[in-house]
């Protein structure tokens, strides 16, 4: 199993949605990520990788840098994810209720 | 149809909440957790044991379009008539490990009820992965349809 391309994965580590938070409003190259955190640089540049494998984060390159861009649409599936999850306990609850709403004792 | 079921699933947890209001009494709701024959229908499950009382247990068994027999068990730790049930929950031979279950019912009007769903698991990884199933179900589902659609089309 690689868990390294899996996006919940990748958004259950701090420091993974810190960078993701940073990256929201602008790219940035990964020494500017970097400057953002204590952790050391090859750290970060992991937290990148990993970010980057899961496509959450988009590479570019910019003269001799790589900027890093947000995802959005990736994040929008993470949110997808949850819906069917969701739909499946919708379905089970309005059947639950159109049930004991035929069995409710006539008063 | 508007949607009253809400899933809360905080990143980086290891729980998530089901809420939902029902237009029933809460002692229907209550019911409809605790009535076997009730059970049965709106789970789409068949019950084997539904022992409700502390130190209880039950064990459901659902059969998936293929014919495979999946079974479901847990014991049952609080009991209080309306008001709440604290169970764990077991996806037998799925590799997943136990869940912790606290369902709280409230009683908002005589006719009108919520459920509140707080489930814990052993870690947020396996959280997550419980809250894909469907969504992978439903991939695979499409895949289905698709090789059937290919098959036949051949």
């Amino acid at each position: 199993m690689n868990l390294r391309r899996d996006v919940f994965q990748a958004i259950s580590d701090p420091t993974r949605r810190a960078i993701l938070t940073l990256l929201a409003t602008q790219a940035m190259s990964a020494g500017a990520i970097a400057s953002n955190f204590d952790s050391s640089r090859p750290t970060i540049s992991k937290h990148l990788q990993i970010l980057t494998e899961c496509e959450l984060l988009q590479q570019e390159q910019n003269g001799r840098e790589i900027y890093y861009h947000f995802n959005p649409q990736k994040m929008k599936q993470v949110a997808d994810y949850i819906e069917p999850f969701r739909q499946f306990w919708e379905e089970r609850f309005n059947k639950l209720e159109a049930f004991m709403k035929s069995h409710e004792p006539k008063k | 149809m508007e949607t009253k079921t809400k899933v809360t699933a905080e990143e980086g947890k290891q729980e998530l909440f089901i809420t939902r209001e029902f237009e029933i009494p809460v002692s229907l709701l209550f019911k409809a957790y605790v009535e076997k024959e009730i059970v049965e229908h709106w789970m789409g499950t068949k019950v084997i044991k539904l022992e409700n009382k502390r130190h209880g247990s039950y064990l459901f068994e659902t059969t998936d379009p293929k014919g495979n027999n999946h079974r479901f068990n847990g014991t049952i730790h609080e009991m209080e008539e309306d008001q709440k049930i604290t169970r764990t929950f077991e996806m037998e031979d799925s590799g997943l490990p136990v869940q912790l279950e606290y369902l709280t019912f409230e009683k908002l009007t005589e006719n009108r009820s919520k459920l509140t769903m707080q489930i814990i698991f052993k870690s947020n990884h396996y959280r997550d992965q419980l809250l894909k199933m469907p969504f992978s179900f439903g991939i695979n589902m499409a895949h289905n349809r698709l090789e059937e659609f290919l098959s036949n089309s051949k």
